[in-house]
């Protein structure tokens, strides 16, 4: 366990060191840079602009400012926003719960609905339930989120009045009732995609679960089919799903653009848009560090957990 | 200008040279004449309510002096006063200062160069600490800060030997003579001292988080990438505030933001506004203010006028009248915008309404070329001198609206024998060194080119804004006239606004007839509010519709 713990470890870290290099070149050679913003503006000279290059050290050679860059970071210090000034942690830390919230709630509901489509779909293969749940999942994944998105607002805000048309909370009004008022709709809209791949998943994985030769054994014994779907099927059935979950883990803390965006949420999404928009350097830096480590620490987890709940594997 | 229901005052714009020749005396003896509505004789006497405003970008540079766009002014108007500030018809009413300083009144010397304010005695700071010349000093300091990520210096560089001869007056000398340094003031708006004094480096300061203003909203509280609250000022020394809290929401997508008007969760649209497609819809909307607001910018298809293919001015002519401007506005734009010549705003003092008027004639333009030497080859495409007519046109990518007028200036250039390729590029990169070192064939851009109600546009026409040959500004065209850079240099000398008209008159003149950019329509806006919001008043000499929230009020 320590061998691989330190493994991993060394792994993760020249792992980092790539996304982090890849990531500051690409990011920089994306030309018009964060100053682009005042391009238009008829009352900044160039004088200005040169200026301003200069003082946020964006006129050094790109290796001296990525060495400077992971220097600091090394050090604990992630940089400031070029945007707000505030320190990127900081920047992260505000936008982060909007996030976990979001996307905490519809990964519950994907969890919940997609395995238990999924099962069904598979205890019941070729049934009508079973066709429905395929097709649903196909529409699912094939329509964008967006539109999923405006037509939600357009029917249940703005036709019928029952549900808030985006926002996290009405302002002036934080009771959590008015929180879960506003999460409803994004979060399922969120969900559907996520339940169409989790009940994809999960059918297959039970499928394969069932045709083992240890549930026909099961089913010799003479034990009930409920019994032999709890005890036996679900529970080999939900392994690979732990391995999916580890490599979804990443997506709950970093957000979704799209939905984020309809749905005018401040999330960790949005940010990321909106820096790289801005060429926020620091912060889309940050982000992308804070996205690869969730990603590893997801995948880490995810082994683990696997190895806990099933004792045929060993790590090393 | 703007429509009468924002306005009661009954002053013309003769009404409003007058008070500009007369200085700010004029305007002292009636701090708040400016643009009080009629209606606004109610407001309530204790701040009531809340108003939740829609921007389209998240405001997040809250020191006012640091680089910021335009997005960021809807909060610095509110939290914080200038000495001076721009009303709604282009006239300079004094703020923090006592009265507009003129060579009349002994403000500004009678050679420009000695400049002395007077301010109110009555201003405090948010934490109570009153306001004082030092703080002004301080300020204009602040911004030539070497180290300081200021958002602009010009006319600021040229400030020498500040003195703080009371509490009340601050007296300086100018390097040379500047006279739109007026108008940036209107835009400086002043910072604490004692507060920022205090602090190593300027730009990391916890005050560019939680600022201290002057202005008649008191920083509450920020939900970053959401929205940002301010609070009404009880101790405010001007008009209002009349609500007692003020939201600046923001909100990512231009199509949401209508949306969430229509919802009424938001109560008044700023910028970037209600897009010219959702224009009708909106303004049948019920218990909503929809109104068309002229802007200060003006859409037009810039020449880089360095590249061989629009040298010749006959080109320029032939490509200026096969442009279908009144196809564009009304099929394209909804028919909000207006057609313009010029690159002035339509309601600004200094426009020249008698330029010659474009006529769309593809006849027209065939003949100027024909006659201009610029013959079709094998390919129908015109050439002369082993120059062939074909160029390619950029603009902001993914702008469909634009991309739509390309595509249909495209077939307007073909059957004159002229090539246009589009070639557009993502915003962080069409705005960059692309456009601002003139590396573009032709491009598409909406640009503002007066500063506050300053009709200088030194910066945008001057040989020496070239950034491609060294200059220092924003003459992206290259455009070069020895005489015009004349009359630019001379209307940054002179203070009197009609001696200065006749100058600007005389600019546009000359720039309509040298064509260095093709205008095709002055911008409207498409504002939105909620009925009941009383004393609003568009402002088409600053960037954002909030710019005076003070006045703002639900009818009881």
């Amino acid at each position: 366990m320590r061998g691989f713990l330190l493994n991993r470890l060394s792994q993760s870290l020249v792992l980092l060191l790539i996304v982090s290099v890849i990531g500051f070149v690409v990011l920089n050679l994306i030309p018009g840079g964060p100053l682009a913003q005042f391009g238009l503006d008829p009352s900044m000279t160039q004088d200005d602009l040169d200026r301003l290059k200069e003082q946020l050290g964006l006129n050094r050679p790109l290796w001296m400012q990525y060495l400077d860059w992971a220097w600091r970071l090394v050090q604990g210090d992630w940089g400031h926003s070029f945007r707000d000034g505030a320190p990127v942690l900081d920047v992260i830390g505000r936008h982060i719960f909007a996030t976990l919230l979001l996307m905490g709630s519809s990964t519950v509901i994907a969890i919940a609905v997609g395995t238990w489509i999924g099962i069904r779909g598979a205890t019941h293969r070729y049934s009508v339930f079973d066709y429905l749940g395929t097709v649903g999942a196909m529409v699912a994944l094939s329509i964008p989120t967006f539109w999923f998105g405006l037509i939600g607002i357009y029917v249940f805000s703005l036709q019928l009045g029952w549900l808030p048309a985006g926002n996290m909370y009405t302002i002036g009004d934080g009771s959590a009732l008015n929180y879960m008022h506003h999460l409803i709709l994004p979060s399922i809209v969120l969900a559907l995609v996520h339940v169409a791949i989790w009940s994809r998943y999960m059918r297959s994985a039970t499928l394969d679960v069932i045709s083992q030769e240890f549930v026909k054994t099961a089913r010799a014994k003479g034990l009930s089919e409920r019994r032999i779907l709890m005890k036996h099927v679900v529970g080999n059935a939900l392994l690979p799903m732990i391995t999916l979950a580890g490599v979804q883990l990443p997506s709950v803390l970093t957000g979704a653009l799209v939905t984020e965006t309809v749905f005018t949420w401040p999330g960790m999404g949005r940010l990321f848009l909106d820096s790289l928009g801005y060429s926020d350097y620091p912060v889309v830096m940050g982000l992308l560090m804070f996205s690869a480590i969730l990603v590893i620490l997801g995948n880490l987890i995810a082994d683990i957990a696997v190895a806990v709940i099933d004792p045929r594997i060993r790590l090393s | 200008m703007t429509k009468d229901f924002t306005t009661g005052s009954t002053y013309s714009r003769r009404d409003a040279l007058r008070l500009m020749a007369a200085g700010g005396v004029a305007c002292f003896a009636a701090p708040n004449l400016f643009g009080k509505p009629a209606f606004a004789q109610n407001p309530p006497t204790t701040p009531t309510g809340r108003v939740v405003v829609g921007l389209s970008q998240e405001p997040t540079v809250f020191n006012p002096l640091m680089a910021h766009t335009e997005v960021d002014d809807a909060l610095h108007f509110s939290v914080f006063d200038a000495l001076f500030r721009m009303d709604p018809k282009g006239v300079l009413q004094p703020n923090l200062a006592a009265e507009v300083p003129t060579q009349k009144n002994g403000g500004i010397s009678q050679d420009g160069l000695q400049w002395r304010i007077r301010l109110r005695d009555d201003v405090r700071w948010h934490d109570g600490e009153p306001f004082t010349a030092e703080d002004v000093k301080f300020t204009l300091e602040l911004v030539t800060n070497p180290n300081f990520r200021a958002w602009r210096t010009s006319g600021h560089s040229l400030v020498r030997d500040i003195k703080v001869v009371s509490p009340t007056e601050i007296t300086w000398r100018m390097e040379s003579v500047f006279a739109p340094y007026l108008s940036f003031l209107a835009e400086t708006f002043m910072v604490p001292k004692h507060i920022l004094e205090k602090e190593a480096d300027p730009n990391a300061a916890a005050f560019n988080q939680t600022p201290v203003g002057t202005g008649a909203f008191k920083w509450a509280q920020r939900i970053a990438g959401d929205h940002i609250e301010l609070v009404a000022n009880a101790d405010y020394f001007g008009e209002g505030p009349y609500v007692e809290r003020l939201v600046l929401k923001y909100i990512p997508d231009m199509t949401v933001l209508y949306t969430q008007f229509v919802s009424g969760d938001i109560d008044l649209v700023d910028q970037a506004y209600i897009t010219a497609d959702h224009y009708e819809e909106a303004s049948k909307l019920p218990g909503r203010v929809v109104t068309l607001e002229p802007g200060a910018s003006v859409e037009s298809i810039y020449l880089n006028l360095e590249k061989p293919q629009f040298k010749d001015p006959a080109v320029r002519q032939a490509l200026y009248a096969a442009i279908d401007r009144k196809t564009i506005i009304d099929a394209i734009y909804y028919g909000i915008h207006k057609p313009t010549e010029t690159f002035m705003p339509q309601n600004s003092y200094y426009y020249n309404p008698d330029l010659p008027a474009q006529e769309y004639s593809i006849d027209k333009a065939r003949q100027i070329l024909d006659e201009a030497g610029w013959v079709p080859g094998s390919d129908g495409i015109r050439a002369k001198d082993g120059v062939r007519l074909s160029f390619s046109n950029a603009t902001t990518a993914g702008n469909n609206l634009r991309e739509q007028v390309q595509q249909f200036l495209q077939q307007s250039f073909a059957e004159i024998g002229v090539e246009m390729t589009i070639s557009n590029l993502p915003g962080a990169v069409m705005w960059g060194d692309f456009w601002l070192k003139s590396q573009f064939d032709s491009a598409i851009s909406g640009v503002t080119n007066v500063i506050a109600a300053d009709p200088d546009v030194t910066n945008r026409l001057h040989t020496s804004a070239i950034v491609a040959k060294g200059g220092k500004g924003s003459n992206t065209g290259q455009y070069s006239n020895p005489e015009v850079d004349a009359l630019l240099e001379k209307g940054a000398r002179t203070f009197d606004p009609e001696a200065r008209r006749a100058i600007y008159l005389r600019v546009q003149e000359i720039v309509r007839q040298d064509l260095p950019f093709l205008p095709l329509f002055a911008y409207t806006n498409v504002f939105g509010r909620k009925e009941g919001l009383e004393g609003f008043e568009a402002n088409s000499n600053t960037r954002v519709a909030s710019w005076h929230a003070a006045a703002w009020h639900w009818k009881s």
